[in-house]
């Protein structure tokens, strides 16, 4: 049954696109808000808006029940989570089905079943798709565990089969390390997660991070192509590009096809995306973790593909098979995202709320700027700090890297410290301009150049101090 | 002499290290310069909250768990 009236179960510059793809297809819209968001940006486009408790997120945006009376008290017949918060809570999505609602996403059992990252992996093996070489599911047996360890070959992570995002991770880089962070992680999994399941994974050194978009509707799936987003900072992409230009033709259709079989492999429903370890070296690539919900990157897949993803999804929702076949999703030139993050790059990305003073949004051929920003703007401090990407698009990367510095000239953002000027100083870097990089890059450079960065902020008049 | 400790920054003040442990300071508790006395979370990081002066704590001025803004006294010693 097509969606009439659908309630955006998050806030920011999430909230702000999902309203927007609903207003295309001419479906009403419900913003719920905390005492503390009032007045942000998705409040002002949205049709209606409703108070659904106090700021901190385990009150308002954690809150099923509150969240699940909203729609009932505005007649809402569908509810989209965005991501983070409750977007990959399973046991939300059958609350929303069970209360005669659609919620815009896999099935609560696809969630838990791609949530739990060791039968996600084992789900992977069974579908074909290569995983890093590791424990089959979760260990059980310390010694067993210590053995098996020593047999995929030090260095190796030891990962919460409940965790994700990159909590709970530690890397044991011998034997005598792992007897002693495995059980020190299965207890934290257990405080941390109520699950001390851990399991074991090779730890692939220089690896790349690329991630394939994809699109299914229960029965098919497709691949939109992938993503690269090996620049991260504590584990949390910064920059994210499409397509990658490290895989040769022959990989990327290997690799993206990989994704649509997991994801049919599963009776998968809606917008997804399958995470993978790109070796340059061997050229291989292995599994690591599916996230059912819409990604903060999302914009780059749709620049390169001319999709709107978060359209797509509400229409499968409301029921409609896929509207495209795999040949129809053709890729045309490159597109760079950079997160503006209100954190100071010079003093160890300390998170900065405040009030917005100034603001000039960089426009003009192949820009796009999804954010949560409008002048006077306070920023509050109980969520987290992105403020929006910038989104450039070009016919190569060289072009799209040429964008994305004209755009970083044309954005000002006043009355905070953002990460903008960590994107500036980037565009300079050898290994940015051609690519050649790894997961493990940006945090060495960054320790390597803040002299730069904050340099830059100070004759930009950056600092807000 | 009455002195008041402030949140230096926005955010959600909290009076123990984790739920599931034991308040830093409870009232009548002594506290010294430099010793922690709550966290205050601010988009999703944790910053511990030092006193800065010394005294007998004799009362929160906010909850566990409650909103802050930057300056708003958290506790008062005496």
């Amino acid at each position: 049954m097509p969606i009439k009236k659908l309630l955006v179960a998050n806030r920011g510059e999430i909230a702000v696109r999902v309203i927007r793809a609903a207003r295309d297809l001419g479906i009403a819209t419900v913003q719920i808000h905390s005492d503390a968001d009032a007045d942000m940006l998705a409040v002002r486009i949205a049709d209606e808006a409703i108070n659904i408790g106090p700021p901190q997120a385990a009150k308002s945006y954690l809150n099923v029940d509150a969240i699940l009376k909203a729609a009932k008290d505005t007649g809402a017949d569908a509810i989209h989570p965005g991501y983070g918060f409750l977007s990959e809570n399973g046991t939300f999505a059958k609350a929303v089905e069970d209360a005669g609602l659609i919620f815009v996403g896999p099935s609560g059992e696809t969630i838990n079943l791609m949530g739990d990252k060791a039968a996600a992996r084992v789900q992977a093996a069974k579908a074909g798709v290569p995983t890093v070489p590791g424990s089959d599911g979760v260990v059980d047996d310390m010694d067993e565990a210590a053995s098996l360890a020593a047999d995929i070959g030090f260095p190796v992570m030891i990962k919460a089969a409940a965790g994700g995002g990159g909590r709970g991770i530690r890397i044991a880089e011998d034997a005598e390390s792992f007897r002693k962070f495995a059980p020190q992680a299965s207890s934290e999994a257990m405080a941390a997660f109520g699950d001390g399941g851990i399991y074991i994974e090779k730890v692939i050194e220089q690896a790349r991070h690329i991630e394939v978009q994809i699109l299914a509707d229960g029965s098919d799936a497709i691949h939109c192509w992938e993503r690269e987003c090996s620049l991260q900072r504590r584990r949390q992409k910064v920059w994210e590009e499409a397509p990658s230009t490290a895989l040769d033709p022959e990989t990327r259709e290997k690799l993206c096809q990989s994704a649509a079989d997991l994801a049919r492999s599963v009776g998968y429903r809606g917008a997804g995306t399958v995470e993978y370890l790109y070796d340059d070296k061997s050229g291989g690539f292995y599994f690591i973790e599916m996230n059912t919900r819409i990604q903060v990157e999302h914009p780059v897949t749709e620049m390169i593909t001319g999709l709107d993803l978060v359209a797509e999804m509400i229409r499968i929702a409301g029921g409609e098979p896929l509207r495209f076949v795999q040949a129809d999703i053709a890729a045309k030139g490159h597109s760079i995202e950079v997160r503006l993050n209100a954190e100071d790059p010079a003093n160890n990305f300390m998170p900065f709320p405040g009030a917005i003073t100034g603001l000039d949004v960089p426009t003009g051929p192949g820009v796009r700027f999804d954010h949560m920003l409008f002048q006077g703007y306070q920023v509050p401090p109980f969520y987290d700090s992105l403020l929006g990407k910038l989104i450039v698009h070009g016919e190569n990367r060289e072009a799209a890297l040429a964008r994305l510095g004209r755009a970083l000239v044309e954005l000002r953002i006043d009355g905070l410290s953002t990460t903008e000027a960590l994107f500036v100083a980037l565009l300079e870097a050898d290994d940015v301009q051609t690519n050649t990089v790894h997961t493990k890059w940006l945090e060495p450079w960054l320790e390597a150049n803040v002299e730069t960065i904050r340099n830059r902020m100070q004759m930009e008049g950056d600092t807000a101090a | 002499m009455v002195h008041e400790v402030k949140s230096p920054i926005p955010g959600t003040f909290y009076r123990k290290p984790s739920p599931e442990e034991p308040p830093f300071k409870e009232v009548g508790d002594a506290v010294a310069k430099g010793d922690t006395i709550g966290l205050v979370e601010v988009m999703k990081t944790f910053h511990e909250v030092k006193a800065d002066g010394d005294g007998t704590v004799t009362s929160f001025e906010v909850e566990d768990s409650s909103p802050v803004m930057a300056g708003q006294v958290l506790l008062v010693l005496g």
